[in-house]
């Protein structure tokens, strides 16, 4: 059975590793933070001015002074930090954030990614996309295989305005989790229950699938 | 050197029409809710502001949106107001769309004397045309300016007379590099307090940066997506 955004979430989680610094987009990203494997600390920035992120606030502690990226109210661990926005992103340029997770609209064979723009209907920003995805060494996109009308978004190449080139080396859907390697997307887990066929169907881009496709273990 | 002035009227005291304006704030947070009402009640027209955000439709920069009174946006991110992408779409405003990294560098740059830099974000998407496009460690940026402003306004927690300021959580943000890139830097604070109250070791904003800093009469600090965990 395809996942569910917490399944999504719960299989990114698997990816972050001790010691590591995190930046969570909004959306599906954000579940990330609820599923840390035991026994690794992780630590969240987010790009408006904050390390060390907590969870939401208990009702009547909400402080319009603490946000996240996503403008909604958090609260702040032991150990966390304050800064600017010129230095949250001289932490996301200089590479000292380990991992990003973002979504995505559209992503293609080459790594490149769509997710600020559908021209004509949407424009609402790119926000720090840009920046986190032109300098992130390891970046994971969490998305779904396909839009509302069915059509892959897995593709050869995009069609909506770019947000980076190149980039995007891992992708982890409803359906599966695709590496980005040589110009290809390489099947690498499906997500329990679903068949390889049903994933080779819905990715439009070259999908290079191995004889054996393990399932996903969440 | 006292730089405080009286109230919101004398503080925004020669902003005009045309001006190119920097607002602080992320979001609603952190924003200079005290001048952007006087600048509605004050009604300058064809503004260029820039800040990260456009603010909603009924607060924030969105009050300036629905009279009309800005020509264009340098902003990274617009969504959650209606009354900006009506505008925009029907091109009644310009808009320039900015990576958020950028923008704070730009302001940062501005004030700090850095004409420009290169950076490796946006390339190859839209933001890139007509920006020079240099290769460094094999990998490709492109040159950004920098931004500087007539008026920079922005919103901090403390500040003392001298225009040294605080500021409180995230609330940070986008402030601190406005506040060195405008020609003029207006501050509103929540505490005004007598120089040598404030620690120095504690100072976010030196006061070099500022201008004129004055107690904002009330502030609303209205949360945009109010998001809570239920108690056990």
């Amino acid at each position: 059975m395809a996942l569910d955004k917490i399944g999504i979430a719960k299989r990114i989680a698997q990816e972050l590793r001790d010691g590591w610094y995190v930046n969570l987009g909004i959306g599906i990203p954000t579940l990330v933070a609820n599923y840390i494997p035991e026994g690794i600390e992780v630590e969240f920035q987010s790009e408006n001015g904050v390390l060390g992120m907590g969870p939401f606030p208990f009702e009547g502690e909400e402080d319009a002074d603490l946000i996240n990226a996503g403008k909604q109210t958090i609260t702040v661990l032991k150990g966390a930090a304050f800064f600017d926005s010129a230095m949250s992103f001289s932490m996301i340029r200089g590479q000292h954030v380990q991992l990003t997770v973002l979504g995505a609209m559209e992503v293609s064979q080459n790594g490149d990614i769509a997710n600020w723009k559908i021209p004509g209907k949407m424009v609402k920003g790119m926000g720090g996309a840009m920046d986190l995805v032109a300098s992130a060494e390891n970046i994971i996109v969490a998305m779904m295989h396909s839009n509302r009308e069915g059509e892959s978004k897995i593709l050869k190449k995009c069609t909506l305005p770019l947000t980076g080139v190149g980039c995007v080396k891992k992708i982890v859907t409803e359906l599966a989790v695709l590496e980005i390697r040589d110009n290809k997307f390489y099947l690498i887990e499906r997500a329990p229950g679903v068949s390889v066929e049903e994933i080779v169907s819905k990715t439009e881009g070259d999908l290079v699938v191995p004889d054996f496709v393990p399932e996903m273990v969440l | 050197m006292n730089k405080v002035v009286k109230n919101v009227e004398e503080a925004l005291v020669g902003i005009e029409d045309g001006m190119t304006l920097m607002l602080g704030g992320f979001g609603l947070c952190g924003i200079p809710e005290n001048s952007i009402a006087q600048l509605v009640k004050l009604g300058v027209k064809e503004l260029t502001c820039i800040s990260n955000n456009a603010g909603v439709d009924d607060f924030g920069l969105g009050l300036l949106l629905h009279g009309r009174q800005i020509k264009k946006m340098i902003s990274s991110y617009v969504g959650e107001n209606a009354e900006f992408e009506r505008q925009m779409l029907s091109g009644e405003l310009i808009v320039d769309l900015i990576p958020q990294g950028s923008l704070a560098e730009r302001c940062r740059a501005g004030g700090a004397g850095i004409p420009a830099f290169f950076t490796p974000a946006g390339y190859g998407t839209e933001v890139a045309e007509g920006k020079e496009v240099r290769e460094f460690n094999g990998k490709p940026h492109i040159l950004e300016m920098a931004l500087t402003a007539d008026f920079a306004i922005v919103k901090a927690w403390k500040g003392d007379t001298e225009g040294n300021l605080i500021f409180k959580a995230t609330a940070r943000n986008f402030n601190p590099m406005m506040a060195m890139a405008g020609k003029i830097t207006i501050a509103e604070v929540e505490e005004l307090v007598p120089a040598g109250e404030l620690n120095p070791n504690d100072i976010h904003t030196p006061g070099i940066f500022v201008q004129r800093i004055f107690k904002g009469e009330k502030f609303e600090k209205r949360i945009e997506q109010r998001t809570v965990r239920i108690k056990n």
